[in-house]
């Protein structure tokens, strides 16, 4: 499945809503059949487009979670309250349904692997979901390119991925996983407690001299504090990939 | 919620499905020079503002407006004024 991304005009097609998995108590994902899907870069997006009786349509953009070597292919979606598209996929959705998606879209927040740079990925809350694509394409294909997540959550209970982060990060392959809890912390926490702050970045941060390459994903307070910092810190502009998300993901 | 202006600031990312329907091409990796500034950037890391009719584009640089778009009533409506140019692969 992990050809480059196929060019031409975008189709809307019909996916199958296979598995439904709820990660935290707002942010599920679904797992989706597509017949006819052609296959994904890790950190691409798909737009979901969803109809009512009267016609009226509502477009979103989700980032991909899916490795593309998976079977199916997974989107993860944060409820919010007052969003149009985000209430239905989480908590009406049932297994079976169908969903309007089109895709893969985006090449510019992408790690294709084979690129031994070590990586250095920082998430603010559903910010993760690209990254845990690349993740999960790193392990899919054995690269052992060292890679550090440092993952802002505002409590334990927000933590996405949680137990498969986890276990990732106890393979033994190069991988390790710093989170970060900003609003409420567990007893005995022994991660960050604050935002992520240059201080945090310079612990985590890999030397220059190793040309490392970042992909920031996030509310766009969080990318532009950490992108200056970075730059701040000396490192080279184009080796930092921003995408930022904000309430029209809604 | 309160919506601050920044959470409404996103980048080029967010429309690349748009810009794929208009161009039939993947665009965030094409790189735009700013008629303004002349700075070049990344389709994928340019601002974009989504809370209008429209989406309006700007240079992460300077500021300048770069592209307008609207889509509706089955016809889009582009205004390009503010880039320079476009490159981007075949």
């Amino acid at each position: 499945m992990a050809r480059t991304a196929v060019l031409g005009r975008l189709e809307w097609q019909l996916g199958s809503v296979a598995e439904l998995v709820q990660e935290t108590p707002r942010v599920a994902s679904l797992l989706l059949d597509m017949p006819e899907w052609p296959g994904h870069l890790a950190g691409q997006h798909v737009d979901v487009r969803l109809t009512a009786d009267d016609g009226y349509q509502a477009e979103r953009s989700y980032s991909i979670a899916s490795a593309p070597e998976d079977r199916r292919l997974a989107i993860t979606v944060e409820r919010l309250d007052d969003g149009e598209v985000s209430p239905y996929l989480v908590g009406e959705v049932r297994k079976g349904d169908k969903v309007e998606l089109r895709g893969p879209i985006g090449g510019y927040f992408v790690w294709r692997g084979g690129d031994n740079r070590p990586l250095l990925l920082v998430a603010g809350g559903s910010g993760v979901v690209p990254l845990m694509a690349m993740i999960r394409h790193r392990s899919a294909i054995k690269s052992t390119t060292p890679t550090r997540l440092l993952y802002s959550s505002r409590s334990e209970e927000d933590i996405i991925y949680r137990a498969e982060l986890e276990a990732l990060s106890t393979a033994g392959d190069g991988l390790t996983v710093a989170h970060g809890l900003t609003r409420k912390q567990p007893p005995g926490w022994r991660g960050y407690a604050r935002r992520i702050d240059r201080p945090m970045l310079e612990e985590v941060a890999w030397p220059k001299e190793q040309n490392p390459i970042f992909f920031v994903c996030g509310p766009t307070p969080l990318v532009e504090a950490v992108a200056g910092h970075l730059v701040d810190m000396g490192f080279e502009a184009p080796s930092i990939k921003t995408e930022r998300f904000g309430p029209t993901g809604g | 919620m309160t919506v601050q202006q920044s959470d409404l600031k996103l980048d080029g990312n967010a429309i690349g499905g748009l810009l794929r329907e208009i161009f039939t091409m993947e665009m965030t990796t094409a790189e735009s020079t700013c008629a303004g500034c002349h700075k070049v950037h990344a389709v994928g890391q340019v601002e974009v503002y989504m809370n209008a009719p429209g989406v309006v584009v700007r240079c992460p640089a300077c500021g300048q407006v770069q592209m307008r778009i609207v889509k509706g009533g089955g016809r889009y409506w582009l205004d390009l004024s503010g880039i320079h140019s476009l490159e981007f692969s075949t």
